[in-house]
């Protein structure tokens, strides 16, 4: 196998899992909570310019340039676009889905559009160039350097999968379950249905920022043509071939249609002359428009479908059987006979 | 633990009047052109079991969801334990002390009977994110609790055997019973209870009442809604009838079904 296929492969997988971070951000928002959000290149946008803001050397007519470290501008993007959630879910957490759609996916345009129009802040059209990539120094070795920002990113990926599974195998995690399934009897039982619901969206949009940070380090460009609401449907593409409320479908739906993106394009420009390239590229849609419409008529819920999620510490305690012994042992009081 | 359900001490603390536990004062509730709820005060001591029965569209789901803070009242006012409580949302009822469960039952589908019951546990650490990451000695040492009480719920609603089963696969009977031991694991002291018979076939109706007797019993104060007078007459000492929004009357259940204005209120004048 040549060096080349291998760093290629690396490439892949790393673009694949920057997806799936974005992936994992909207199953906690929709796959767990219910939450319908259409804006999803908008949090991706935050986390992007402000991560790249922030750790960008100085440049002339442009605001920012504070040359941070990366992990700091990973966490500034991760909380910008946390915060910009919050401040969105507090004005429309309370709509019905399908509003909630139309104003998250309103300001992912408003975002966009700042991204082209504010030229002294993002670039303008021409973006953020020179974005620090982590393991520079390696760069003349390009199968060190793809392997090693595999694992970085990888590891994130994993780190992030671990917190969100122990959260929605946490009470906390019913919680967004019960709300999901049915609003008023979660109200009967005292959960405050906006709170959860608010937390769960700014939790998923910092991830979405996180998933922006990440690739934007990555690539080293970003431009506000990288944040389209094509951005949107490809997450969403994803995590429905994957299998909605499922964090293992959420990443293996991003590296599915991850490839079935990479490999289309591949296709496109070994078939189509150059001039007719950027035509056929709407080929690629198309593929992606033809695996959900595979996917909803033979698998409905996704290659893995919704995970059956249990409280872990219930799991824990049937396992050593704890629990069962302990109610045995102090038999609970019972009507009389 | 109570020894003799017949003595129905919690009937008898009410009887003995007893502290007014909920307090609905001249509460009305307009949709539109529509007065559902028209200027009707009633109270639920402590204890007490108390039954609201009236034809259909007399307004009692309504006055129902008023007092479990599913709609607020446009005049009058909620009271428990004398705090008005009106304008407060459904998710703060609990926290009174007062739970409820629906005329047409809500299972969280989904999720395993055992799941359902535990999601009524109030003051979990483990609800808060941080606590999950920062505390998980205390989340897993509270969910243990949890699961042990929830267990002995669903022993007493009799579907313990159907704890690891998906809630979607309950009858209409069973999902009463598990909303029943949902709103229970709140620990509450007032329940309200919306028509808990509906649809429910003889054999689980008779452990329903039997459960609810107990529960009262054992101290616990009850609204009942019911259309079944059997199972009011059953079940309540005291009995207030609504008709068209209005308090119209109120006695034992043996005085109501005999007052002229209640068979009139069911079937009208020429009755």
């Amino acid at each position: 196998m040549s060096v080349e296929l291998v760093a290629y492969g690396c490439f892949f997988l790393t673009m694949a899992l920057t997806y799936a971070i974005m992936c994992l951000g909207l199953n906690l928002q929709w796959g767990q909570t219910g939450l319908f959000n259409v804006g999803i290149a908008g949090f991706v946008a935050v986390g992007a310019y402000v991560s790249a803001l922030l750790t960008t050397p100085d440049v002339a007519d442009r605001l920012g340039g504070f040359g941070l470290p990366m992990p700091l501008g990973w966490l500034g993007g991760s909380l910008s676009a946390a915060l910009i959630a919050y401040l969105v879910g507090r004005l429309t957490i309370r709509l019905r889905a399908d509003y909630l759609a139309i104003a998250t996916f309103g300001i992912a345009a408003a975002v966009q559009l700042l991204a082209l129009n504010l030229e002294p802040v993002t670039g303008g059209p021409f973006g953020i160039g020179f974005i620090p990539r982590p393991f520079a120094g390696r760069a003349g070795d390009p199968l060190l350097f793809s392997v090693l920002n595999l694992a970085l990113v990888a590891a994130v990926v994993l780190l992030l999968y671990m917190a969100l599974e122990r959260l929605v195998r946490s009470p906390w995690g019913r919680v967004l379950r019960a709300i999901r399934e049915d609003e008023p009897a979660a109200l009967a039982l005292g959960k405050n249905a906006n709170r959860f619901r608010l937390q769960a969206f700014a939790i998923g949009g910092g991830i979405m920022g996180l998933a922006g940070a990440v690739q934007a380090h990555f690539i080293g460009f970003i431009a506000p043509e990288n944040y389209l609401p094509m951005l949107t449907f490809q997450v969403w593409a994803m995590l429905i071939v994957g299998g909605s409320g499922n964090n293992r479908g959420a990443i293996l739906g991003a590296v599915l249609v991850w490839g079935i993106w990479a490999l289309s394009a591949a296709f496109i420009s070994a078939t189509f002359e150059p001039g007719q390239q950027a035509r056929a590229a709407s080929l690629q849609i198309a593929l992606i428009g033809v695996a959900i419409c595979a996917v909803l008529l033979l698998r409905p819920q996704g290659v893995l479908g919704e995970a059956r999620v249990v409280s872990r510490h219930l799991l824990e305690a049937v396992g050593s059987r704890k629990i069962r012994v302990a109610t045995d042992a102090q038999p609970v009081r019972q009507p009389p006979e | 633990m109570p020894t003799d359900v017949d003595q129905q001490p919690g009937e008898e603390r009410a009887a003995q009047g007893g502290m007014a536990l909920i307090q609905v004062r001249d509460v009305a509730m307009q949709f539109g052109g529509l007065r559902a709820v028209d200027g009707l005060s009633l109270t639920l001591h402590q204890g007490e079991m108390l039954g609201l029965i009236g034809p259909n569209g007399a307004g009692k789901t309504t006055l129902f969801n008023l007092i479990a803070g599913s709609l607020k009242p446009t005049a009058g006012g909620i009271f428990i334990d004398d705090r008005d409580v009106s304008h407060e949302g459904a998710d703060r009822r609990i926290g009174h002390g007062v739970g409820r469960t629906f005329q047409i039952p809500r299972p969280f589908a989904e999720m395993t009977v055992l799941e359902n019951v535990l999601t009524g546990r109030q003051h979990q650490a483990g609800e808060h994110i941080w606590m999950n990451f920062l505390r998980g000695g205390q989340v897993a040492r509270e969910e243990r609790q949890a699961v042990e009480k929830a267990r002995a719920l669903l022993d007493f609603v009799t579907l313990s055997h159907l704890e690891s089963e998906p809630a979607r696969v309950l009858s209409g009977g069973q999902r009463k019973l598990l909303e029943l031991a949902r709103i229970l694991m709140a620990d509450p002291r007032a329940i309200l209870l919306d028509e808990p018979a509906a649809g429910v076939n003889p054999s689980l109706l008779e452990v329903i009442i039997e459960r609810i007797r107990w529960l009262n019993a054992d101290g616990k104060s009850v609204l009942l809604i019911e259309h079944n007078m059997d199972m009011v007459a059953r079940l309540c000492s005291r009995v207030v009838v609504m008709a068209a929004g209005r308090y119209l009357t109120e006695g034992t259940p043996d005085e109501v079904v005999r007052d002229p204005a209640v068979i009139e209120a069911y079937l009208g004048e020429a009755a």
